[in-house]
């Protein structure tokens, strides 16, 4: 039971390691399996490891150990009392336990048997929804079913009336049993097939085209580009913390000892000098770009939460500092204010490049990384080459972002072919995967 | 596994009792991650948002356990010599100029560099014994005879070298020191780590433990809390307080005020000798539950919305 439980969580996206499989054992046997709730309490404790596996643990447990195992279906109103009325011990009744248990109400009895049954023919391979009437029938003839219909069919031919009622009686419980059979493939199945389908889900997120994501995917997209940042995050404040250690610098180390005599008073430690990654972003987010201008914004927030140093800017006809709205203000907000400011405008490089140019140069030193995030079209405007030109030469790296395929670039108003030569690197970003592999570049190779 | 059980802790209900007689009050939740940890020997990882007690179960449960607590606050930069052991290097040298009498009676007639390295040798050993071995959180968490509750504070802030230091001692509750060799423990020491998420844990070091996550505690949950912090609240301020707070949870702000901040809060309201709350009063000490002044201004527009919902 708790092997499947396992399995199924597995399946539902959360990493189970052996080690943990048999720690949930140890903890279940340590606290028994009488009360549900603490159960579930211990196997979460063991098992479940971020918030986003509680959750999924939390859905995984209920479909698994759903209340619905432990009560019969719907009470149909059949009296029990024909149990007082005939003798138990009945001779058609011999060949078919099942019809005991059914008559004796033993509800825990069939549960357990139910389940025995279910882990027999390995329940937990289902997948397909397909597949839950052939599994829930296997299960029923694993318990007896068969003994039963005969048993039922006995008493039927028997012509008694009592009996007849008890067949009647019989049958009505059989098809609670039944539905009790297809009801556990169910959750089993829902158990074992949600994550999966989940993780195909993301997986497809990663890779679709950002124009194309729907928008009942935002929100699922948003918690992936999330985590995108938060592991640039984590990966950044590796390697700063790696030029804390060091080697011991030999040579100036005994240079300065020469005032002590040779003797080496003070040591000295070689540094790598890590430069924080200065970042200064500019986002297209004009009508042309607008589906996109959504993520690149999400981004940028993204970015702006895992960097400190980071100055954001967004252009359509003119441009604007965005940095303090996505610092201070939650990310729908934020988004909402940019896009409104100057979200849809027709856009015009050229004006905004000036802009920057006039206002913002001095935030480009030769430690910065420039960004844009843009399609490079123009609208048959001045592309005014020269500021890119000048941004390229005072700063240290100049990255360029265009979602349009390389194809495109340089055709109608694209302007994306003379912009080319003063950046570093330019690349094509459409989708999430894009953007992930350019930000790891930003931190590292430098 | 039996002789690490004590007789108090014989199920969770135990455990839940016995925080509460530590002026603890939890969850069923907690209790059971304690009674898991305790018997499985496994460390704790308690994470959640600040203030809602993490450190303070930590404290709560080494005096339930009646073991000593000891804390190791985490930092960037932090390093073994900090956290497990350090030589007294001063002691060391002392002690060598004060026996500099007694070398050289032991090397009188010595007659090669062999024999006088070999001589010195023994003294080497002298000197890097326990005596002189300045034990660190770690160490001394393992020496506890009678084992100890280990506190590790905010492991987050620490570095990845470290967490991967950390996983050694978690795993075997021993550390080697080259000089001496391999102090284990006799009883393990209970750890409970906490982690204010402010960076991604290593997946070794998430393997290791026991997760426990400690949200904002219902009002029930909360109001008891009060109770047994804040003794001197009568019933009526106690629950229109916490009924305030959690109303004020919903709204978005940059820092939701914790359980801490509601008991500071409460605190403040007693001495102000406030029976009952009113806009004004509350205004007033807004500052206490808020920590940022933008967050203040948005919520004092609120005050007497809440005020009505929540009487």
């Amino acid at each position: 039971m708790l092997v499947e439980f396992l399995r199924a969580a597995r399946r539902s996206g959360i990493a189970v390691s052996v080690a943990e499989s048999i720690e949930a054992f140890a903890a279940v046997d340590l606290i028994g399996y009488d009360d549900r709730v603490t159960v579930k309490d211990a196997l979460r404790l063991v098992i479940a490891k971020s918030d986003d596996e509680r959750e999924r643990f939390d859905e995984c447990f209920e479909r698994f150990f759903g209340v619905g195992s432990l009560g019969m279906g719907p009470d149909d109103g059949v009296a029990f009392d024909v149990v007082d009325v005939v003798p138990v011990d009945l001779e058609e009744l011999f060949d078919s336990p099942l019809a005991k248990l059914l008559l004796d109400d033993d509800r825990a009895e069939l549960i357990r048997r139910l389940h025995a049954a279910a882990a027999e023919i390995d329940v937990a391979s289902v997948r397909l929804f397909t597949q839950t009437n052939q599994f829930a029938r296997r299960i029923l003839e694993a318990m007896g079913i068969e003994a039963l219909d005969a048993a039922i069919a006995r008493l039927r031919a028997s012509g008694n009336p009592e009996r007849e009622r008890m067949a009647d009686f019989l049958e009505l419980r059989r098809r609670a049993v039944a539905e009790l059979a297809r009801d556990l493939v169910e959750r089993r199945l829902a158990a074992s097939g949600g994550g999966e389908a989940d993780r195909m889900h993301d997986e497809f997120l990663q890779d679709a085209r950002l124009v194309n994501v729907d928008r009942r995917d935002l929100l699922r997209m948003r918690v992936l580009v999330r985590a995108i940042g938060r592991k640039l995050a984590s990966r950044y404040g590796r390697t700063r913390t790696h030029a804390k250690r060091g080697h011991l610098d030999v040579r100036r180390t005994i240079r300065r000892s020469l005032p002590f005599d040779g003797v080496p008073f003070r040591t000295h430690w070689k540094r790598r000098k890590i430069e924080k990654p200065r970042i200064v972003l500019l986002c297209d987010v004009s009508g042309s770009c607008a589906p996109l201008a959504h993520f690149l914004l999400l981004f940028a927030y993204s970015l702006s939460e895992a960097f400190s140093d980071i100055r954001s800017f967004a252009f359509a006809t003119s441009m604007i500092e965005v940095s303090e709205i996505l610092e201070t203000q939650t990310i729908d907000d934020a988004i909402a204010q940019i896009m409104r400011q100057i979200g849809y405008q027709s856009s015009d490089y050229g004006r905004a490049f000036a802009t920057f140019d006039k206002d913002f140069m001095d935030a480009i030193d030769r430690k910065t990384t420039v960004v844009v995030l843009g399609d490079g079209r123009t609208n048959y405007h001045d592309p005014r080459v020269d500021v890119l030109r000048r941004v390229y030469e005072r700063a240290r790296r100049v990255v360029w972002l265009n979602p349009e395929h390389r194809v495109a670039w340089g055709m109608d108003d694209s302007e994306m072919l003379r912009y080319l030569p003063y950046t570093h690197v330019a690349r094509v970003c459409n989708r999430l995967r894009h953007l992930e592999d350019v930000v790891t570049e930003l931190v590292k190779s430098r | 596994m039996t002789d690490a059980v004590r007789p108090d802790i014989g199920s969770i209900e135990a455990v839940e009792a016995g925080l509460v007689a530590a002026n603890y009050i939890c969850n069923r939740q907690t209790a059971t991650a304690i009674y898991l940890a305790q018997h499985l020997r496994k460390p704790v990882l308690v994470e959640g948002p600040a203030g809602v007690g993490k450190t303070e179960l930590a404290r709560a449960t080494a005096q339930y356990l009646g073991l000593p607590l000891i804390r190791m606050q985490c930092y960037e930069g932090l390093d073994e010599s900090k956290a497990l052991y350090e030589w007294k290097y001063g002691k060391q040298l002392l002690y060598t100029q004060i026996l500099k009498d007694t070398y050289g009676a032991s090397l009188r007639g010595v007659e090669t560099i062999g024999e006088a390295l070999e001589k010195i040798g023994e003294f080497d050993d002298v000197f890097f014994s326990e005596q002189f071995l300045e034990a660190r959180p770690l160490l001394a968490a393992l020496r506890q005879e009678h084992g100890a509750v280990l506190l590790v504070d905010e492991i987050d802030k620490s570095d990845q070298e470290f967490e991967a230091f950390l996983l050694e001692i978690l795993s075997d509750y021993q550390v080697t020191i080259p000089e001496i060799g391999t102090i284990s423990t006799t009883v393990p020491p209970l750890v409970v780590l906490t982690s204010n998420d402010s960076r991604d844990l290593g997946d070794a070091l998430k393997r290791r433990c026991l997760h426990l996550h400690i949200g904002y505690p219902d009002a029930k949950l909360e109001e008891r809390i009060i109770d047994v912090r804040v003794p001197g609240v009568e019933d009526r301020l106690r629950a229109q307080l916490v009924a305030f707070v959690q109303k004020m949870r919903t709204f978005e702000l940059k820092k939701l005020p914790s359980v801490s901040e509601t008991i500071d809060w409460a605190r403040a309201l007693v001495l102000l000798h406030v029976t009952e709350l009113d806009g004004d009063a509350i205004r007033d000490t807004l500052n206490i539950l808020l920590k940022y002044e933008s967050d203040i201004e948005s919520m004092k527009r609120h005050v007497s919305s809440i005020l009505t919902a929540v009487n």
